[in-house]
């Protein structure tokens, strides 16, 4: 099966010093790809190349194969087509990734119809984003259409952001730490929306977290990232189950002195 | 559980506060007496119906100016002219420097760098003393002329703040979002950034027009505005100066239709805010 992303020996730097080095990963469809590693260790950085959109100033090298494009060196204009059909992005806070000013309705519609020209074919928008918020479980779609970003609850205005990832129908899904900003309940659901629809869409995942359990419930393969290098991947079992790299084993044992904690406390 | 549907209302109205109703009422009233002068007027401006400098009275609720002419139609038709200046110099300063400001936006750093600079030096002028500059390079004085200077002299300032506005806004996931599902750049100005802004912006065009009507009425009072006989509340209060002592009212009349109409533009400015933008809204 062809892979819907492959980086190999990605470097991106700025101002000469290097922020991520050699990193090389792939998501190949239906498969869920974890990426984790600590604040600033480069993990939304290899995503945002991945798309082609690094922020001013940094430059990428080595390789992004993007649905078989090779998205380094290539013009923005190129790129810009694989966007929203080939890879879509969910982001870490949800208010920040909603239009403060437009109707969650009419964000979706937008998406929807953006979709739609592209392919050329002709949808009726409005059923189109009904069905959608019911897809991501958002209570009451044709009342919540009308609401305004700031007049949803968190859990809410994620769910509206997948809603308008999965109107670009993409092969690839990217989740920047998606569930970082939810309280505890809702981040397991919104996780067993994502595995949901990953899986029925059959498209790929690439999940980006710094949280461990979620990770570990999230994805099936990991890749973990510390001060911009890879230090290990593998199979989620094996990485976790037994960790080679000391930073690695030290992530585990912290989250597994976490839960004795917990368990202890019970 | 978070995920529960918070109890809104239906939809939030528009809770319309007394002093933007004061100040909508201040502006509609000058607009109602300038569209009158259009098609009528209590006497005809230019004739002389009355003594010189007379006080007010029943026949001349403004009394008249030192060629016996009834002054509360000229201050009617100072209204329209005023507003005419208002409204055409904001609309060029928002076509200027609503473009200037987000093509600096998204530009690239260098660009970005020079049109921010040539901006400062611009708004570092003060307004009047550049409209004076363009007055006097021009072939004369006239409304028009006045009208493109206070729009030129205004359009650094709408420039700077779109250009602010529209960076913040660049800035935000949303815009990351849709880029990555593929909106171009013109789609991003249209659906997200000019929505975004509009409502500082349309804020900012109510002071700037303000802002117009009293430069028009210091241009107008330095003979740099429209010619006589319009009759400008500049030039109004111009004429009146010499006879201040023996004929107060004659500067009373038009200062008082000046500030009541710049008050009501700021306090209309202030509520539009509340109008445009639906996070301030009230329930």
């Amino acid at each position: 099966m062809a892979d819907l992303l492959t980086i190999e020996n990605l470097t991106i730097r700025h101002v000469g010093r290097p922020l991520v080095s050699d990193v090389s990963l792939s998501v190949a469809a239906g498969e869920r790809v974890g990426l984790i590693g600590e604040s600033g260790s480069g993990k939304s950085l290899t995503a945002l190349a991945a798309i082609g959109l690094l922020p001013d100033g940094m430059t990428a090298s080595g390789s992004i194969r993007l649905s078989d494009r090779e998205v380094i060196g290539s013009a923005d204009r190129d790129v810009a087509g694989l966007r929203g059909t080939a890879v879509a992005t969910i982001f870490q806070e949800p208010l920040t990734a909603l239009d403060p000013l437009m109707r969650i309705g009419k964000q979706i519609a937008e998406a929807v119809r953006r979709r739609a020209h592209r392919d050329g074919r002709s949808v009726d928008v409005q059923a189109e984003v009904l069905g959608l918020m019911v897809r991501v479980a958002l209570p009451d779609p044709a009342r919540l259409a009308r609401a305004y970003p700031h007049e949803m609850s968190g859990g809410q205005r994620q769910r509206a952001a997948i809603a308008m990832a999965l109107a670009c129908r993409p092969s690839l899904l990217i989740a920047d730490e998606p569930t970082t900003a939810l309280d505890v309940t809702t981040q397991a659901e919104v996780l067993t929306l994502l595995e949901t629809l990953v899986r029925e869409e059959n498209m790929g995942l690439l999940f980006i977290s710094h949280d461990l359990p979620v990770v570990g419930t999230a994805v099936d393969r990991v890749v973990v990232l510390r001060a911009g290098e890879m230090v290990e991947q593998g199979p989620i079992a094996e990485v976790f189950g037994r960790p080679r790299h000391p930073y690695t084993l030290g992530l585990v044992e912290a989250a597994r002195a976490f839960d004795q904690a917990i368990g202890a406390a019970l | 559980m978070s995920d529960a549907t918070p109890a809104f209302a239906p939809l939030p109205r528009l809770r319309l506060t007394p002093a933007f109703l004061i100040g909508a009422t201040l502006v509609g009233l000058h607009v109602v007496v300038g569209l009158l002068t259009l098609i009528w007027t209590p006497y005809d401006p230019t004739a002389m119906t009355g003594g010189r400098l007379a006080p007010p009275s029943l026949a001349h609720w403004a009394g008249t100016d030192r060629l016996g002419r009834d002054l509360f139609t000229e201050i009617m038709i100072g209204a329209r002219i005023a507003l005419s200046v208002g409204i055409g110099a904001v609309a060029i300063a928002a076509a200027i420097g609503v473009t200037v400001g987000l093509l600096a936006a998204f530009a690239s750093r260098a660009v970005d760098d020079v049109l921010a600079a040539t901006l400062d030096i611009l708004i570092a002028f003060p307004t009047l003393l550049l409209a004076m500059l363009i007055v006097a390079a021009s072939d004369g004085a006239s409304l028009g002329t006045a009208i493109l200077a206070i729009g030129i002299a205004a359009s650094s300032i709408v420039a700077r703040l779109t250009r602010i506005l529209a960076r913040r806004v660049l800035a935000m996931d949303y815009i990351t979002a849709a880029r990555v599902s593929g909106t171009g750049w013109l789609g991003i100005v249209r659906i997200h950034v000019l929505p975004n802004i509009w409502p500082t912006l349309i804020v900012n065009f109510a002071l700037q027009f303000g802002l117009a009507v009293i430069a028009e009425a210091s241009l107008s009072y330095l003979g740099l505005g429209a010619p006589p006989p319009n009759a400008s509340w500049g030039r109004l209060l111009q004429e009146a100066q010499a006879t201040v002592y023996t004929a107060p009212f004659g500067a009373i009349a038009p200062g008082i239709a000046l500030v009541s109409l710049v008050i009501g533009l700021n306090l209309f400015a202030d509520g539009l805010r509340d109008v445009a933008d639906p996070t301030r809204r009230r329930r």
